[in-house]
């Protein structure tokens, strides 16, 4: 059986305010799809009500992962359920490197039962996959031993999350705009990176404004936020058209969602 | 044999058990008389005003004279595991119980061990120096020590000797002991050592006392790491003066560990007083439940061209309280100074509490001072991007207040400190929702 991902209806508010209106969205392993829309329409809300961040409040709805309740969940079962989300913008943990995160990040992944103080998977292994991956995502090794996003560049922060992407090998991953702040190398080596590494191995879930992630990653599926709802769905050819032309014909079209928007926005 | 209070008829009696060089018993004498005249310091005096000492009693205790071995066998050392040491020292409730030294280093001339025996040994060497050099007896607490001091420990290390394993002193305390130890640390122009010294708890049923002093004298060109780890239990009240004196082009390197004790009042002073001399101060201090941890120190540079840096990483936890005062004071011909001073402090729960309080005295005008504090509690944000990596909340904690505390780490060039710290640390770290 396919893994599968799915919202139903989910409302989230924000310090009271109602962000998501009910939103449904089903993702199944194997599958790419994107997610766009404009500034403030609640896409990376989505992406936090999914992994449980704390203030985001679900006020209705419901997400489950083959069935099992992802909203009873705290976010670390949920990243050991097999849920990931790369940041926009990750947090620095001073102290702390990179290696030593992502070993003890990698075991309680692949071991979710395990209990605090066991064993971690053994410093060699961990070490040669670490190389293997870094190499393919032509990173430094030197990466490994600098705290975690501390004093990263807006880059190395993006290809940092990849690194963790790649080692953790969710059943899900959700990308929030992994291709802001790069120049034109970087967004390419990223998004090949990302068709290597994720593509049809996982359930994508790709937030961007722009195409060129998705150039090596095609969607099956492109969806339209628009003032906390996903107002269209297409293929592919929905991403470039709005790539090309922008959000005018979607804000006419549905002038409801786009005064929600307008008001979310002006908040 | 009965117990002495520190009264002066028992006191008395202390003085003539000891039979000591005329000198150090002029010295007891004379301290004892500052003691006597003395009152305990109270809040009205700024160093005291954000330290609670009414409770504290000294009648409650008694002046340390035979060794007991009353709960020695819960002693566990954390620094010396997996070192080959040169020597090691372990007093238990103020007396010497273990006293052994390298024979290759005795044959270079090296001394280490209980001061309590090798004061009459090398008295010529010690007249002058014994707290005169790097201590300053200014209020009741340096007067009970100097006139009560036992045990302890002396290292020498002759000129140009390089002393390359670690000394190991271990001071530990049962139930109502008393720990009244001197450390004195000679190190010759040109040699170089490290000591790496700590306190343990048998069990902490009862209060204890520790009253203590540490100098350390640094010679011209001379090399000394320092570790002191305070890990006593949390009755224990803990008073010490410590203050280094470093030479020319000498390096001192001093690492502080702090998470024992019910109370603890604390002067740290570290006095550059050759030209090109460098001190590193570091700390790493951790309270739980109402301790309270009250750190007075001074970087005191007396002569021109020196370096001094001192970083003071502070967690707490449950509702404990820390100080923190830091000083740099340069002297007017003190030019082309250099110094740094910063105290971090991560509160883990919302009841405890950190003073800092950085100051800077300067005469001369050709000098570079910084200094800079920050309080702040742990950030949410870290902890849900660390669970969203699979670690709990609980392990989010660990790792966060591992890392806060790894620049001082990072510092620590002996892993056996390194390792021992950081595991005594993680394990301490509880969660706050």
């Amino acid at each position: 059986m396919k893994h599968v991902l799915t919202i139903e209806n989910l409302q989230v508010s924000v310090e009271g305010k109602p962000i998501l209106r009910g939103v449904d969205l089903e993702i199944k392993h194997g599958e790419t799809h994107a997610l766009m829309g404009p500034n403030g329409s609640g896409k990376s809300t989505l992406g936090q009500a999914v992994m449980g961040h704390p203030k985001y409040e679900v006020t209705g709805g419901s997400i489950t992962l083959d069935g099992e309740a992802l909203l009873e969940m705290e976010p670390d079962e949920r990243a050991r359920a097999g849920v990931f989300m790369a940041f926009q913008r990750p947090v620095a943990i001073p102290g702390v490197k990179m290696a030593d995160f992502l070993r003890h990040s990698t075991t309680n992944v692949r071991n979710p039962e395990r209990k605090e103080g066991e064993d971690l998977i053994p410093m060699k292994d961990f070490r040669r996959e670490l190389k293997e991956k870094m190499e393919q995502l032509q990173m430094d090794m030197e990466f490994a031993r600098r705290y975690v996003n501390d004093g990263f560049s807006g880059g190395e922060m993006k290809r940092a999350e990849i690194l963790q992407l790649a080692m953790l090998q969710p059943k899900f991953a959700i990308l929030d705009e992994t291709d802001s702040g790069l120049d034109a190398d970087a967004v390419r080596l990223a998004s090949e990176s990302i068709a290597d590494i994720g593509r049809e191995k996982m359930g994508l879930l790709i937030i961007t404004h722009h195409d060129k992630l998705l150039v090596h990653n095609p969607p099956e599926f492109t969806h339209v936020m628009l003032g906390g709802r996903l107002v269209e769905t297409g293929g592919s050819e929905l991403a470039e058209e709005l790539h090309s032309n922008g959000y005018e014909r979607i804000r006419a079209a549905y002038p409801e969602a786009e005064a929600e928007n307008a008001a979310m926005a002006g908040q | 044999m009965t117990q002495l209070g520190f009264n002066t008829e028992d006191y008395q009696t202390f003085l003539t058990g000891r039979q000591e060089p005329e000198w150090v018993t002029a010295q007891r004498t004379s301290a004892w008389q500052q003691f006597s005249d003395q009152a305990w310091p109270t809040r009205r005096e700024e160093e005291w005003m954000r330290t609670d000492i009414r409770l504290f009693n000294l009648d409650k205790f008694s002046i340390p004279t035979v060794a007991g071995t009353d709960g020695i066998d819960a002693i566990v050392p954390l620094l010396s595991e997996g070192v080959e040491l040169g020597g090691t020292v372990h007093s238990h409730n103020g007396v010497c119980v273990t006293d052994t030294m390298d024979e290759d280093l005795k044959q270079k001339g090296v001394i280490f061990g209980s001061l309590d025996s090798l004061v009459s040994d090398h008295s010529e060497l010690l007249k002058g120096i014994l707290l005169e050099k790097a201590f300053d007896r200014e209020d009741r607490f340096a007067a009970l020590h100097a006139a009560c001091w036992t045990g302890g420990q002396f290292l020498y290390v002759p000129r140009g000797v390089h002393v390359e394993k670690p000394f190991h002193v271990l001071s530990s305390l049962s139930d109502g002991g008393v720990d009244l130890g001197h450390t004195i640390v000679i190190l010759e122009d040109g040699a170089s050592a490290a000591l790496l010294s700590e306190t343990a708890r048998a069990s902490e049923d009862a209060e204890s006392l520790h009253c203590g002093a540490i100098e350390l004298l640094v010679g011209d060109r001379a090399n000394l790491r320092y570790v002191n780890l305070q890990n006593w239990g949390q009755r224990v009240w803990h008073f010490a003066r410590q203050k280094a004196v470093v030479g020319r082009d000498a390096q001192l390197q001093w690492t502080s560990a702090a998470m024992g004790s019910r109370v603890s009042k604390v002067n740290q002073h570290v006095v550059l007083d050759g030209e090109g001399a460098r001190s590193q101060m570091n700390g790493v201090l951790f309270t739980e439940n109402k301790q309270h941890l009250s750190y007075h120190t001074q970087q005191y540079h007396k002569k021109a061209n020196c370096h001094s840096d001192f970083l003071y990483k502070t967690a707490l936890q449950d509702k404990s309280h820390t100080v923190w005062r830091g000083m740099i004071k340069v002297d007017e011909g003190a030019q082309q100074t250099d110094g740094y001073q910063r105290n971090d402090n991560l509160l883990l729960s919302n009841n405890a509490r950190a003073d800092s309080i950085p100051g800077l005295e300067i005469e001369a005008d050709d000098v570079r001072c910084t200094h800079g504090s920050t309080s702040g509690k742990v950030d949410e944000e870290m902890i849900y991007y660390a669970q969203c990596r699979g670690f709990t909340r609980m392990e989010a904690m660990r790792l966060i207040v591992t890392g806060f505390f790894q620049q001082i780490f990072d510092r620590i060039t002996i892993d056996s400190v390194r390792d021992a710290l950081g595991l005594a640390i993680a394990r301490r770290v509880r969660d706050y929702e």
